[in-house]
C-alpha cells in the first residue's frame, strides 16, 4: 500500500511541527529510564537461559558415565571426554573439558545426556584471565543451580 | 608593599580591566565541561538513558576525566600533514571563541569607592559587530585544520564547514538590523539597558521590550542562523560519518582534538549569551526576581554596596539562567530534529532566512517610519 503523506502549506511551514517534536523529546526526559547499570543491577533471565555449563554430582560423584553421547551431538565439537574405570567397574570420565570459546551453547548436550549428568546454567559472565579450557573439576563445582 | 598599593589604584581602571577579563576567561572554561555534561546527560535523557553518572555527584566531574585523558594521550600527528599548520589550527579556532565574549555585559554596573565598574570586559562602540566579525575569525581555524591534515575528508569537511558558516552569516547579521534600527544602538550594553523598559501594558503583566517581542522574525533568523554557524544539529554538516567521517578534525588527536571541541562548545557559550543579550534582555532580571529584590531589600533594610551586591547578583543569575536555558536548547534541538541534506542547508540559508532577513529589516522601518515600533 502506497502512504501518501503530502505536507499541507502549514505543515511545511515546518516552525510548528518543529515544536510539537520538541514537546516529545521533553516527555522523554521525564519518563522512565530503561538502563540496567551492570555491575550493581542485573537483566533477569529466564530458567531456560543456556549459559556456562556444569556436570550435576550426587554426594561428590559426578552423574556421568562417559557414554560420550554429548561431544558426539556437539555441532561445535568442543567437548573432550577421556572414559576410565573406576574401582567398582563403573565408567567414568577422567578428563571433562568444554571449549567454551567454540561453544556455541546450542544446549544439544544437555538433551543428550541420558544421566542428566552436563547441564547449562544461568552463569553469562564466562570470561577468564587464563587460556585454559574449563576442565572437570571446574565443571563440578555446583554454585547452587538447578 | 605600599608602593604596590598605590601603583594599581593609580591604574585601577587598568587592575578592574584585567580582573574581569581573567575572571570572564576562566568562567568560560568552566563552562566547557558543564555543557558537555549537560550535552551527554542531556542526550541520555532525551533517549531514555542514564548517561556517565559514576564521576562525582550526578557525574558532574566526567569532563575533568575527559580532560585529564586528553591531555595525557599521545599526541602523535600523522606523517603526512603538515606540521605547523596542523599544530596553529585548534588554536586559532580556539582564540576567536573567547575573544568573542568580552563585549557581552552579564550584569549592570557597580560603584565601589566612587569608581563605577561596569560587567563587561570591554563596552566597545562597535557592539555586536566586535563578535560578528571576531567570529568569522574561526573559520581560518577550521580551512587550517582542513587543508594541512592532507586528508580529502578533512578538505571536504573543512570546506563544507565554511562554506556553511559564510552563507549563514549573512542571514545573521541581517537579522539584527531590525535590532538596531529600534534600539539605534549597537553597544551591547545600551542595547540590553534599553530592554529594560515597558512596550505595553496587558493588565497586570508588563511586556519587557526585549528584542524577542519586538523582532521575533528576526530572533527566528538569528536562532537558526547562529545554529548553523556554530555547526550543530540539524545543521552539523561538517561532520558525516558515512561521507567524510569526522570532517576538519580527522585526523586530530589527543588535547588538539580537544581544543576543536573546548572552541564548539565555548562558541556555543557565546551564541547563546549573545541570543539572550540582544533578544531577551540580557542581564535585565527575569519576572519575579524584582519583586523578590525589592522584598529582600525591604525586610533586610539594606543600603548602598549591600543593595548593590544583591541586585548585581540577580542580575548575573538571571543572565546565567537565560543563557543556560539556550544552551539547553542546543541539546533539546539536536535529539528532535533531523539534520538537513547540504543542498537544502544552502537552500534554506540563500532562499529562506536571506529574502525573510530582507524583509524583516523593510518592514521594521516601515513600522518605524510610521511610528508603531
Amino acid at each position: 500500500m502506497i502512504v501518501k503523506n503530502k505536507p499541507g502549506l502549514f505543515q511545511r511551514f515546518y516552525l510548528l511541527e518543529a515544536l510539537k517534536g520538541l514537546r516529545i523529546t521533553i516527555a522523554k526526559v521525564f519518563q522512565k529510564k530503561v538502563t540496567i547499570q551492570y555491575p550493581e543491577e542485573r537483566r533477569e533471565y529466564s530458567d531456560r537461559f543456556r549459559g556456562m555449563h556444569y556436570i550435576k554430582s550426587v554426594n561428590g560423584v559426578e552423574n556421568c558415565t562417559a557414554c560420550m553421547l554429548c561431544p558426539t551431538v556437539c555441532p561445535a565439537e568442543c567437548i573432550h571426554i577421556e572414559a576410565g574405570e573406576r574401582e567398582d567397574k563403573e565408567k567414568y570420565p577422567v578428563k571433562f573439558e568444554i571449549d567454551a570459546l567454540r561453544c556455541c551453547f546450542c544446549g544439544m548436550c544437555e538433551e543428550a545426556c541420558p544421566k542428566d549428568a552436563i547441564k547449562l546454567s544461568n552463569i553469562y559472565e564466562m570470561s577468564q584471565t587464563t587460556r585454559e579450557a574449563y576442565d572437570k573439576e571446574f565443571l563440578m563445582e555446583q554454585r547452587g543451580h538447578k | 608593599m605600599d608602593t604596590l598599593l598605590s601603583v594599581l589604584s593609580a591604574n585601577a581602571e587598568l587592575v578592574i580591566t584585567a580582573v574581569k577579563a581573567v575572571l570572564v576567561a576562566v568562567a568560560l572554561l568552566q563552562v566547557v565541561p558543564l555543557m558537555v555534561w549537560l550535552e551527554r546527560r542531556g542526550s541520555a535523557v532525551m533517549q531514555k538513558r542514564l548517561g556517565p553518572n559514576r564521576i562525582g555527584p550526578l557525574g558532574l566531574f566526567q569532563g575533568i576525566a575527559d580532560g585529564i585523558k586528553a591531555v595525557f594521550k599521545e599526541d602523535n600527528p600523522p606523517a603526512h600533514v603538515f606540521k605547523f599548520y596542523y599544530r596553529l589550527a585548534p588554536v586559532v579556532a580556539l582564540i576567536p571563541a573567547y575573544m568573542t565574549f568580552a563585549v557581552i555585559p552579564f550584569a549592570s554596573s557597580i560603584t565601589i569607592g566612587g569608581i563605577t565598574i561596569s560587567f563587561q570586559v570591554a563596552d566597545l562602540n562597535v557592539g555586536f559587530l566586535y563578535i560578528f566579525s571576531v567570529a568569522s575569525l574561526g573559520v581560518y581555524g577550521i580551512i587550517m585544520a582542513g587543508w594541512s591534515s592532507n586528508n580529502k575528508y578533512s578538505l571536504l569537511g573543512s570546506l563544507r564547514s565554511s562554506a556553511q558558516m559564510i552563507s549563514y552569516e549573512l542571514s545573521l547579521g541581517l537579522s539584527v538590523v531590525g535590532l538596531l534600527m529600534i534600539f539605534s544602538s549597537v553597544r551591547l550594553g545600551d542595547i540590553v539597558r534599553q530592554q529594560g523598559e515597558v512596550l505595553m501594558q496587558l493588565g497586570p503583566v508588563a511586556i519587557p521590550k526585549w528584542g524577542f517581542f519586538v523582532q521575533p522574525v528576526g530572533f527566528l533568523i538569528f536562532l537558526v542562523s547562529a545554529y548553523a554557524e556554530t555547526n550543530r544539529l540539524p545543521f552539523d554538516l561538517p561532520e558525516g560519518e558515512s561521507e567524510i567521517v569526522a570532517g576538519y578534525h580527522l585526523e586530530y588527536g589527543s588535547m588538539h582534538f580537544a581544543l576543536f571541541m573546548m572552541a564548539e562548545y565555548i562558541n556555543m557559550t557565546v551564541a547563546a549569551a549573545l541570543t539572550v543579550t540582544l533578544f531577551f534582555g540580557g542581564w535585565q532580571m527575569i519576572p519575579g526576581l524584582p519583586a523578590l529584590h525589592q522584598f529582600l531589600v525591604g525586610h533586610f533594610s539594606l543600603v548602598g554596596l549591600a543593595a548593590d551586591g544583591l541586585r548585581v547578583l540577580f542580575e548575573f543569575g538571571s543572565f546565567a539562567l537565560k543563557t543556560a536555558f539556550f544552551l539547553w536548547l542546543y541539546v533539546w534541538v539536536r535529539w528532535t530534529l533531523p539534520r538537513f541534506r547540504y543542498d537544502q542547508l544552502m537552500d534554506l540559508g540563500w532562499r529562506v532566512m536571506l529574502p525573510l532577513a530582507l524583509v524583516n529589516i523593510f518592514v521594521t522601518g516601515v513600522l518605524i517610519y510610521y511610528k508603531v515600533v
